[in-house]
């Protein structure tokens, strides 16, 4: 402890390297000569994947980029071509973007918000990425969102379903193909009172934050519409693995119809301990007890096995759909793959062609000029039939499908039957209403 | 210089000018090349390694000196994040008020949290800090974010809306974080031939805090302060039947450490302002802990590269995919090219936890000291001479038990 | 009164899991003096042991089907697992059927074999690291363990059910003289508490009632005394460690048709069965037992209705804030010995 003692003259020294080492940042300042982020200089584009690849959900983001490599060969004219064939608007060629080849780089979300936008930021800064598509998480959608509206790229949201996506967190740069929680319900609900009658009473089990908030506060708007009552609505940790405690309190609360809004590994455990626990099988004031999940996956369906037979819920899309679209897409998806894609697939799948469409027809990778092309387009013919994409709030509007938990499956993909297709008229809103109010799109950012 | 000697004076020497050249030397490979996956130099891993090496070195002033494994450091850099991020919203853009006051809060939670905490020690010291974090994480992720009073946002992190007072934002300043008027991701990149490098202005400012952070931590290693701590580890029964109370010391060391996780915090919400609860999680304050480990307990310069080695593989080997594996690969004959990334695929990608798992295991298992034993080892090779053993001076010392 | 004893029920089945983890994690603790962050991934195999027999079990060959199709327009193929046709279609299907409870059979020597082979080539050089190193290689170990079992059967959950004979539930209530349909509980559940019980019993009378048994408790209390009576107290300890895996691993089995198993199950119980063994005390076999069962209940309480409104977030907080406050006030956890893990 010799040498502890400050002397002036180190102080000095220290204080100017302090100073030189603050002063150092504004020497270099901002430029650059490209008029927008990244933009493409040479003969490709670099579009970014950003998918959970590990966790949980890794299998959705799995599934999701298995989706926007075909869609990329699609592109770039390999393979059949897809959808491009059934599109309605005919400016892609396969010949890239813009007669640029398309390449992609990859990234892995974690589902975690922070890990997401550390992943989006990598292919942005190293990449050069100029699109960022995929994501199997609300709060992860927001989250990269953000970063694309700051940093100047366009966000092509994968699947993400809680209103606030394209409510009071919308953003010029983000657009969403996907479904939200006020579909759900408006879909669901008139499904509900034709196959349940209008006086039931409901409980409620939800995860406990954003989405399954804005979930449950759908469905109970949309099912008290029809005369229901709401007997309860729980509030489940996010961590939990068992829901028992959760599920016991039901049978004896006067409610006959159960309402699960979780998603992924929850709604796989507390809709098995829901059937463990015998709720299908029970009778509550004279009516047979029913339960519905808003929000299916196929994976999920999957991953609950035989317990969603009969259990009723919304989805996006779903491959067993009849459209020209869908029987493209499913037919290269399958041939490449050997199993049906996705809801989650076909969003980012679709997502990455309307990217490409847009960037066509607007001349230019300009995001500013991607989002005028992507406002108010009017197409058909990726699944779902007619869809507009409103230049209110950037969300999509399309049929919304009513699904079933199929009781005699005939092989492993088709666990889940189409109940009925909600016209598109049914299922939109006004962009002011009280779920999606709050929020600004903003101005588009073009970055650089 | 600084009044530090001279070993200590050439590591700092040393650390500026790797900090001060890092956008030069993390990107080796020319642009377009393909090893340029390897590449690390973009602004926001370089600000991620900075900031993760301030938590670490951090960390380590508790867990280092005095031997206390907290399992909750997390928080406080969560709570640093959101201070910093409510600053933002509340007052203006500069991050100086923000990092301010994230270093503050951070310092009087840790200081909450350690006092009850350190009432126990070993595995007892680690589950209550555990506790803590956790029951924070909880709370931010869920009940904090209710609609009547919304703290933290949940799940979609707390940032910025265009409604928010920013009572003291200018109609000039930038609208994101900036150090009076200078964006923090204001970056210039310069052209050498293939090579493109970097140079970000958030980069700097957190490379200039740590510089700052780490000297601090060097004076306190080298203190009679750091002495006191050191005791703590080795035998803290003896050092109470001499009279001494150390908790006043381990209570210090955790504050300190616990404002260094705010400060880190603080400056992740200034490179990018968005806070997340995950941040709180206790596979967050896992990480640190591994990081530390990982890079050498105890040594000064360990829990950084600890930082910087976990960070690298979670943002550049998850980006490898089986396509850029084909690129890398496509001089072999086909059939050798699928067998080789067939190998290959199983770690990469959505496999980088695997790697990163073998590696964490291979380096506890060869190099018991981390990886700085494995610098020294490297150094004493090239030098020809037997390990020298270690004397108090060095920064490096035997975790206790 | 039914709700309160339906939580009761709710929390000794959680408990039961908690418990059994615990158990193994403290006799690692209490025999070897090792931290295994790794003990998670040993409770994940287990349940893997059924999955895995599940898949053997439904190993099938193929046969098309001109007249169904698949998605894509193609002949479908049907499946037939061997094991229907070398048993006839019913008792096969029976076999198939009780694939969980086989998996008991199937998973002990794999699982005694894993801890084996996990204690002698790993954790035995680890015996003398500090604890910080035993962690980070045992950390390694788990992510090395999940992501192996991850790479072979995906993320997704998989549905491993019960026997059909079990999977139903019972009224329990018209038992002990309430209404009908006041408490029904499903049968694997009962099961499971059951289950556990006894290998708990299993356990505790190993230790008690067998010369082996006493020599560990006297190894774990004073291990160089013991070792320096001339006995081999490592080997003894190495075959604990077997033990050990085999408690967690039988626990991960069963487990499964509860909750379907996931490849990151172990990390999801990996934190909680830490704070169950500190809460029970370190070092302390009864104490882990008790304090899993006891957070296991108090788990169930706080996620009633009742509970959350009174205490806004308390299901999301409750084991941690009883960690805290059984530390503030019993210094070693309920039931811990003095200096066990206490530097």
């Amino acid at each position: 402890m010799t040498n502890k003692s400050i002397t002036r003259r180190g102080v000095l020294k220290s204080g100017a390297v302090t100073g030189a080492g603050l002063f150092l940042p504004t020497i270099f300042t901002a430029s650059s000569a490209a008029a927008y982020t990244n933009e493409p200089t040479g003969g490709s584009v670099t579009l970014g994947f950003n998918v959970p690849q590990t966790g949980p959900y890794a299998e959705e983001g799995n599934d999701e980029l298995l989706a926007q490599q075909l869609a990329v060969e699609h592109l770039n004219g390999e393979g059949d071509g897809g959808c491009l064939n059934t599109f309605t608007s005919k400016v892609l060629k396969g010949n890239g973007i813009l007669g640029k080849k398309v390449e992609f780089v990859t990234g892995d979300t974690q589902t975690k918000s922070d890990a997401a936008r550390a992943s989006a930021k990598s292919m942005i800064e190293k990449d050069g990425a100029i699109m960022i598509n995929g994501g199997s998480s609300s709060g992860v959608a927001v989250a990269v969102q953000g970063l694309c509206q700051e940093a100047g790229v366009i966000f092509m949201a994968g699947l993400t379903h809680a209103n606030d996506t394209t409510g009071k967190d919308k953003k010029a740069n983000g657009f969403r193909h996907f479904f939200n929680a006020y579909m759900s319900g408006a879909a669901l609900a008139p499904v509900l009172a034709a196959e349940m009658g209008n006086e039931r009473r409901a409980y409620h089990l939800t995860a406990d934050y954003n989405w399954g908030w804005t979930q449950e506060e759908s469905i109970v708007a949309s099912t008290e519409a029809l005369g229901w009552e709401t007997v309860n609505t729980v509030k489940t940790p996010l961590a939990s693995t068992d829901f028992s405690s959760y599920i016991t309190p039901v049978l004896n609360s006067g409610a006959d119809v159960l309402v699960l809004n979780h998603y992924g590994g929850n709604m796989v455990n507390s809709l098995t301990n829901a059937i463990q626990f015998g709720l299908l099988d029970k009778v509550a004031n004279g009516k047979d007890f029913k339960i519905v999940v808003p929000l299916y996956s196929e994976l999920m369906a999957a991953g609950a096995g035989e317990n969603i037979k009969g259990v009723l819920g919304s989805m996006n899309w779903n491959w067993q759909l009849q459209d020209e679209g869908t029987k493209a897409f499913v037919k290269s998806f399958g041939e490449k793959y050997g199993k049906p894609p996705s809801n989650s697939a076909q969003t980012c799948y679709a997502q990455v062609l309307l990217y490409a469409d847009a960037c066509e027809r607007a001349g230019t990778f300009n995001p500013c000029g991607v989002v005028e092309a992507l406002e108010d387009f009017e197409f058909d013919g990726l699944g779902n039939g007619p869809t507009w994409y409103r230049g209110a709030d950037h969300q999509c509007f399309k049929d919304v499908l009513v699904v079933r938990g199929n009781e005699n499956p005939t092989n492993a993909y088709d666990t889940l039957e189409i109940v009925e297709i909600t016209p598109r008229a049914q299922v939109e809103y006004d962009p002011e209403h009280p779920m999606f109010k709050g929020g600004s799109l903003g101005e588009c950012n073009p970055g650089a | 210089m600084f009044g530090l000697n001279k070993k200590d004076t050439s590591l700092l020497i040393i650390v500026g000018l790797l900090t001060l050249l890092a956008p030069f030397i993390l990107n080796p490979f020319p642009e377009g090349s393909a090893m340029a996956q390897f590449n690390a130099g973009y602004p926001d891993l370089m600000q991620r390694f900075v900031i993760f090496g301030i938590f670490a070195i951090g960390f380590n002033i508790l867990f280092g000196l005095t031997g206390y494994l907290s399992f909750g450091h997390a928080a406080f850099l969560g709570v640093g994040s959101y201070s910093a991020v409510w600053m933002f919203k509340l007052l203006s853009y500069n991050i100086i008020p923000a990092i301010a006051l994230s270093v503050v809060v951070a310092g009087v939670f840790s200081l909450l949290i350690g006092y009850v905490s350190l009432r126990r020690s070993g595995i007892y010291f680690s589950i209550l800090t555990l506790a803590f974090a956790q029951m924070s994480f909880a709370l931010a992720y869920s009940v904090l974010s209710n609609p009547k009073f919304n703290l933290t946002n949940g799940e979609t992190g707390l940032q910025v809306y265009a409604d928010d007072p920013q009572i003291l934002q200018g109609a000039n300043s930038p609208d994101l974080p900036h150090l009076f008027g200078l964006p923090m991701r204001a970056t210039y990149t310069m052209d050498v031939g293939a090579w493109s490098f970097d140079f970000n202005a958030g980069y700097y400012f957190c490379a200039i805090v740590m510089m700052v952070v780490f000297y601090l931590s060097i004076r306190i290693f080298r203190s009679p302060f750091g002495m006191m701590l050191r005791a703590v580890k080795s035998n803290q029964q003896r050092m109470n039947y001499t009279g001494l109370n150390s908790k006043p010391y381990t209570l210090a060391a955790f504050v300190i450490s616990g404002m260094y996780a705010g400060l880190a915090g603080g400056l992740m919400a200034a490179m990018d302002p968005l806070a997340g609860a995950e941040r709180m999680q206790w596979t967050a304050s896992g990480e640190v802990v591994l990081m530390t480990i990982l890079g050498g307990t105890g040594t000064l310069i360990g829990p950084v590269l600890g930082a910087g080695f976990i960070k690298y593989f979670e943002n550049i080997f998850s980006k490898i995919n089986d396509s850029v594996l084909h690129s890398w690969f496509a001089f072999l004959p086909d059939g050798l090219e699928d067998a080789v990334v067939f190998v290959i695929h199983p770690f990469i990608g959505k496999g980088w936890h695997l790697t990163l798992g073998i590696l964490f295991m291979l380096v506890v298992i060869y190099l018991p000291g981390g990886l700085v034993e494995g610098g020294q080892r490297l150094l004493n090779r090239i030098k020809r001479k037997k390990p020298k053993t270690d004397d108090a001076t060095s920064g490096k010392t035997e975790p206790a038990e | 009164m039914d709700a309160i004893l339906l939580q009761i029920l709710n929390g000794l089945d959680k408990g039961s899991a908690y418990a059994l983890i615990a158990l193994g994690l403290t006799l690692i603790f209490g025999t070897l003096g090792v931290v295994n962050f790794a003990h998670g991934a040993l409770f994940m195999i287990g349940a893997f042991c059924a999955v895995t027999l599940q898949k053997l079990m439904n190993l099938s060959f193929e046969t098309i089907d001109e007249s169904q199709t698949d998605f894509l327009g193609n002949p479908l193929k049907v499946e037939t697992p061997y094991v229907e046709a070398w048993f006839g279609p019913e008792t096969g299907a029976t076999i198939i059927d009780w694939s969980v409870p086989l998996a008991i059979l199937f998973a002990i020597p794999i699982m005694l074999a894993v801890g084996y082979v996990m204690e002698r080539g790993l954790i035995k050089h680890f015996y003398k690291r500090p604890h910080a190193d035993q962690i980070l290689v045992t950390f390694g170990l788990a992510i090395v363990l999940q992501e192996i079992v991850k790479y072979f059967f995906g993320a997704n959950p998989i549905q491993t059910p019960a026997p059909d004979a079990l999977s139903g539930s019972i009224d329990l209530g018209t038992m002990i003289g309430f209404d009908p349909n006041a408490i029904i509980y499903p049968i694997w559940r009962l099961v499971y508490f059951g289950f556990a019980v006894a290998i708990i019993g299993a356990v505790f009378s190993f230790l008690q009632f067998t010369t082996f048994g006493m020599v560990v408790r006297a190894g774990m209390a004073d291990r160089e005394t013991v070792g320096l009576l001339g006995i081999n107290i490592d080997r003894r300890f190495t075959i604990m460690f077997g033990i050990a895996a085999a408690v967690a691993g039988l626990a991960g089995v069963m487990y499964g048709p509860l909750n379907p198993p996931n490849y990151h199950m172990g990390m999801d119980f990996l934190v909680l069965s830490f704070v169950v063994v500190v809460v029970g005390g370190m070092g302390s076999l009864p104490g882990a037992v008790l304090a899993g069962f006891l957070l296991g209940i108090l788990e169930s309480f706080a996620s009633t209705t009742w509970a959350t409104t009174t205490i806004p977030g308390i299901n999301q907080i409750i084991i941690y804030l009883v960690a805290i406050i059984v530390l503030l006030t019993r210094p070693r956890g309920l039931m811990g010995r003095k200096g066990v893990m206490e530097e």
